[in-house]
């Protein structure tokens, strides 16, 4: 990944963290922050609560002073000379809308427009209300919009300056399905149509469905990568075996067999067999299995989701906090 | 200082001038206190006989009303960050490439304009109900030149300099209510100042007047940058640092 140049758009690098923290006197916010976001890229960034998402966040937008380490955002070094330059080229959707109640969609984003001063305002807002499908409603007081209308007007007001990273803090926090799936799709849209995105959620699948790469925070970075990346880099990989009735000698069934590790029983029954290359060694279980008379109902490869990973890195912060 | 943007600063104002309007207690509260400050020197002045209307000389009744410009504002002052940052709006805001000097001025014009306007106002009808009910005698005695002159200058420094301090408070406050009971006291000062020049207890002189206008001055000058100091983005949106 090449390193970007000063103007920040032409480089590939949206987003450079080196060693970033932030303490709020004793209390460690976040710290040893260190990742990059190519131009183009859905990032998620995922943690329990209190884990610093927001906080970094806010560094990052320069709303708060890191108390360490450094960043480019946007092209722009992340220092208290630049916040006004860093903020021209970055838009930040907070957890709460933050819509003014009493004025209408269209008056929210005519001021955010005049405060990016932005060129052909009209024109600017009609194309971010098209974006999100609220021009119907342009006219409403903001205050008698539901709340997931309230996030998709957040979110025009976030596409009203073409930001060149986009940071969008829980944007799904307290939606229902319909809502959430609303956001999710025009996510997906700002992501296909190539705006950088910086996401932050604690809702695993939104991360999973969306973002090319995810990183976990529970104060410190615990990793970073493709789920599937992630899925590989923390869980073996393994076939499920489902049987009718239970095996008299699986060892004897599945010892000794290629790229077979080992197996065990889990509480459901079901043999989890640890396996090297599962196209290896499906073939040869099943071959097993029948050769043993087995009754098989099911084969599968054993699927871990972003969630495993995740809680998976999360409980082992919690033993080793507690040890 | 970077060069102001005039649209960034027109953003702000619109924005507060449309809140305002929209909401019932602000206007409530920007009409009450007026009221309260016109109400009491006209049943004063209109008392006041063609064989008293003498004794008026001695006092400056006009610049009592000096309190309108010194009260209406802080109220609103002092919601203006405070305010934002209770309903969650003001993180977007600060999100955007404005400055605090930009921001902290628009909020400040905003209070401006309708507390100027309204001082105004008030003087105008109270001027005018003397003129048509006093008795004979009373206005003269009543309206001098210079006293309407010092009301004309006056109204917006004192406006300006109780939005500042208004807006200080607002910057360093947790809660809306405390901010403003803090700027209301804190702006008792500038309307005893007032009200002992009114009553004569403080001798007006040419050279008092242009003291306190030339001090004022001075003092908004300060205030706004002295204001734009003290307006922590970071303790307003992590609420510490």
């Amino acid at each position: 990944m090449s390193v970007a140049s000063s103007d920040g758009s032409s480089g590939s690098v949206a987003l450079s963290v080196s060693g970033l923290g932030k303490r709020f006197g004793d209390r460690v916010a976040f710290e040893g922050l260190s990742f990059e976001i190519a131009y183009g890229e859905v990032f998620g960034f995922l943690g329990p609560n209190g884990a610093g998402k927001t906080t970094t966040v806010r560094t990052l937008g320069t709303l708060i002073a890191p108390t360490s380490g450094s960043a480019t955002v946007a092209g722009i070094p992340l220092t208290p000379e630049n916040g006004v330059e860093i903020r021209r080229r970055i838009a930040i959707m907070p957890e709460t809308p933050g819509l003014y109640r009493r004025l209408s969609v269209a008056e929210n984003l005519e001021c955010f427009a005049d405060l990016y001063e932005v060129s052909d305002t009209d024109a600017r807002i009609e194309r971010a209300l098209r974006a999100v499908n609220l021009t119907e409603r342009a006219q409403d007081p903001c205050g008698t919009l539901s709340k997931g209308l309230r996030q998709r007007v957040a979110v025009a007001r976030a596409l009203l300056s073409d930001p060149e990273v986009l940071f969008l803090d829980e944007p799904t926090a307290g939606l229902d399905p319909v809502a959430s799936r609303d956001v999710h799709a025009m996510i997906a849209e700002l992501g296909l149509s190539g705006v950088t995105i910086f996401l932050t959620t604690h809702r695993l699948e939104e991360a999973e469905r969306l973002c090319n790469r995810v990183a976990i925070l529970n104060t410190t970075l615990r990793t970073i990568g493709r789920p599937d990346e992630l899925r590989e880099r923390l869980f073996a990989k393994a076939l499920t075996v489902r049987t009718l009735v239970p095996l008299s000698e699986p060892e004897s069934v599945f010892g000794g067999l290629p790229a077979v590790g080992g197996w065990r029983q889990d509480d459901s029954g079901e043999y989890v067999v640890s396996v090297s290359d599962p196209e290896v060694a499906g073939p040869a279980i099943t071959r097993a299995l029948v050769a043993a008379g087995a009754d098989v109902v099911t084969i599968s490869e054993s699927y871990h989701s972003l969630e495993d990973v995740y809680l998976e890195l999360i409980d082992e912060d919690q033993e080793s906090s507690r040890s | 200082m970077r060069g102001l943007s005039r649209r960034r600063i027109r953003a702000i104002v619109r924005k507060e001038l449309r809140v305002y309007r929209r909401n019932g207690s602000i206007i409530a509260a920007m009409a009450i206190i007026p009221l309260l400050f016109l109400v009491q020197p006209l049943v004063s002045v209109l008392t006041v006989s063609s064989s008293s209307a003498v004794q008026l000389r001695d006092h400056h009744e006009l610049v009592y009303m000096l309190g309108i410009p010194a009260l209406v504002p802080v109220m609103l002052a002092a919601y203006a960050v405070v305010g934002e940052r209770q309903e969650g709006t003001l993180e977007p805001v600060l999100t955007t490439p404005i400055p605090r000097e930009e921001l902290l001025l628009g909020k400040a014009l905003a209070v401006l304009a309708p507390s100027v306007g309204i001082a105004y106002a008030v003087f105008g009808v109270f001027l005018v109900l003397v003129g048509l009910f006093a008795h004979p005698g009373v206005p003269s005695a009543l309206i001098r030149p210079p006293d309407v002159v010092v009301q004309v200058i006056f109204t917006p420094l004192i406006a300006a300099w109780s939005i500042w301090i208004g807006i200080a408070i607002s910057t360093r406050a947790s809660d809306v209510r405390v901010a403003q009971q803090l700027s209301v006291l804190a702006s008792l000062p500038t309307l005893a100042l007032t009200t002992l020049v009114a009553f004569n207890v403080i001798h007006a002189t040419l050279g008092l007047a242009v003291g306190l206008g030339v001090a004022l001055l001075l003092a908004n000058r300060l205030g706004w940058r002295l204001v734009s100091a003290l307006f922590d983005r970071e303790r307003l949106i992590a609420g510490v640092r």
